[in-house]
């Protein structure tokens, strides 16, 4: 059942990284519930440079919930209201005629507004970066199955596997703490045998490429809720596990 | 660890590199994450001494003699090795220290966190995070400040003019029996377990305990410690109050003391 609503839209903008931002508001009317809220901008948009203002910027790529390149503070909620889904397959029919949205950038001190709603995301590459990989030998692919893994470890290192790396944790977080992202980065790698040469020497150097950037954790557990891809703060007590086993391991291997 | 990948260009980091870089097992605590597992054991060796010290002051039902019994008791510790009061002062020292690294992690980690966050003008909606967890930077300085006159008060003697060292019933009954002392009890003991729950909870979280099989059972464990501890400190403020421990001024030891003392001087 598809049917039309208007709403209105307050929105963050701002000119550039040093400028002074501001809240805006635009008047979002005849928007269909079918639509996603990143087509609602689209509209938005559309009308706004019809009209010869400069349109809203905000990022987005494969819209369809994988890519981690959207992402947006909607009504004080990372992705909006909707549980386990990023702003792009966030639909309007989770909305009411007459609603009233607040669109804000992520906000962290390490994700600096670039311009309006978009953020640099950088410092999490640079937590990837820093181990968020295995080192293999290069040339023909190797047998399928040739290192067997349990289904069990498989499933959860795939749990882990599924962040797409948006930074919706860190935007919910009241520490802007990036502890849910590093830990899935680190344990679907941990988890897995090919993970394990490097898993030490991965475990301290993420995790102190994160303390560089990020706040400290403190158990909140709002990643948990605003992450699209359900990733369980679990990840985060085994990645503190391993880091201070990593802290022992690397010392005696340095000698 | 990078051998491929140069460094990313970034923007500039919220935390500078510690001037100086302490030795090893020190530098682990020169990081976030190893701060956070000292915080969570610091808090496993708080939180069993104020099970302990709850337990303990139950002696005060039994009455006033009985409750001097203990406290001599926790002198006499160990005196068959060491001489009196050594093991007690052994754990008190561990206490402090214990005490001392809690307030020092939470310190700087909250310093860390607030550099890296930034308010959210529209607001930010709390989902997950609960009242305890939200007012963790709250209970804790309430606790430090209220552990300092509850030293002062019961220990030292400083605010009783009626002290009596080493007769706890009596201490207790005089200065809980004042309205706005009984007040301040009820609210830092309430602090005290809110703090609790939340960080029983988040312990398990720091120090990397968690299995899945088990992991439902830390809420329960949470709010049990909490209530338990809330329900035993809350009843030495409030039964004061009601009149079930009262000596009526007198201290009961303080005259078994000078009793003693005239015997001996007969004999």
């Amino acid at each position: 059942m598809s049917s039309e609503i208007n709403l209105t839209l307050q929105v963050w903008r701002q000119p550039g990284p040093q400028a002074e931002g501001r809240f805006v508001t635009y008047e979002a009317k005849g928007i269909s519930t079918d639509a996603s809220f990143l087509e609602m901008l689209d509209i938005v948009n559309e009308r706004l440079i019809e009209n010869g203002e400069e349109p809203i910027v905000f990022e987005s790529d494969c819209r369809e919930g994988i890519c981690g390149t959207c992402g947006l503070m909607i009504n004080g909620q990372a992705h909006g209201p909707q549980k386990s889904t990023a702003t792009c397959q966030l639909h309007m029919r989770s909305f009411s005629d007459g609603d009233h949205i607040v669109i804000e950038p992520w906000r962290a001190t390490s994700f600096p507004v670039l311009r309006d709603l978009a953020v640099d995301r950088r410092a999490m590459d640079a937590i990837i970066a820093s181990g968020g990989y295995i080192s293999v030998n290069t040339g023909a692919a190797p047998d399928a199955n040739l290192t067997p893994v349990p289904k069990e470890t498989a499933d959860t290192a795939f749990d882990a596997a599924a962040c797409i790396g948006c930074g919706a944790c860190v935007a919910a977080c009241p520490n802007s703490a990036a502890q849910l992202f590093t830990a899935a980065k680190v344990q679907h790698l941990n988890l897995l045998p090919q993970g394990q040469a490097q898993r030490w020497a991965r475990t301290e150097a993420m995790v102190e490429t994160m303390e560089e950037f990020f706040g400290s954790c403190t158990n909140h557990g709002e990643c948990e809720e605003a992450c699209p891809k359900d990733i369980p703060i679990d990840f985060i007590a085994w990645t503190n596990r391993d880091y201070i086993k990593a802290k022992v391991k690397n010392r005696k291997l340095a000698g | 660890m990078a051998q491929t990948v140069s460094r990313v260009s970034t923007p500039p980091p919220v935390r500078s590199e510690p001037r100086v870089k302490l030795p090893w097992p020190l530098s682990i605590y020169q990081t976030a994450v190893g701060k956070k597992w000292v915080m969570g054991l610091t808090g496993v060796a708080l939180l069993g001494f104020i099970v302990v010290h709850m337990i303990g002051n139950l002696h005060l039902y039994e009455g006033p003699l009985e409750i001097h019994e203990y406290a001599e008791t926790l002198r006499d510790l160990g005196t068959k090795i060491v001489p009196r009061t050594w093991l007690l002062w052994a754990m008190r020292i561990g206490l402090i220290a214990a005490f001392g690294l809690h307030i020092h992690s939470a310190y700087s980690l909250s310093r860390m966190s607030w550099a890296a966050d930034q308010r959210y003008p529209g607001g930010r909606n709390y989902i997950a995070a609960n009242f305890a967890s939200r007012t963790m930077r709250w209970t804790g300085p309430i606790i430090g400040l209220y552990l300092f006159y509850h030293l002062a008060d019961l220990t030292w003697g400083w605010f009783n003019p009626d002290f009596v060292r080493g007769d706890p019933y009596h201490n207790v009954s005089e200065s809980l029996g004042s309205i706005p002392v009984a007040i301040l009890y009820i609210v830092a003991n309430t602090a005290l377990a809110v703090h609790i729950f939340h960080g029983t909870w988040s312990m398990f979280q720091s120090l990397g305990v968690n299995s899945p099989r088990y992991n439902h059972l830390r809420r329960y464990l949470a709010g049990g410690l909490a209530g338990i501890i809330l329900v035993g400190n809350l009843s030495f403020p409030i039964f004061v109050q009601a009149g079930v421990i009262d000596d009526n001024g007198r201290s009961i030891v303080e005259e078994l003391q000078q009793h003693e003392a005239a015997e001996g001087e007969e004999s």
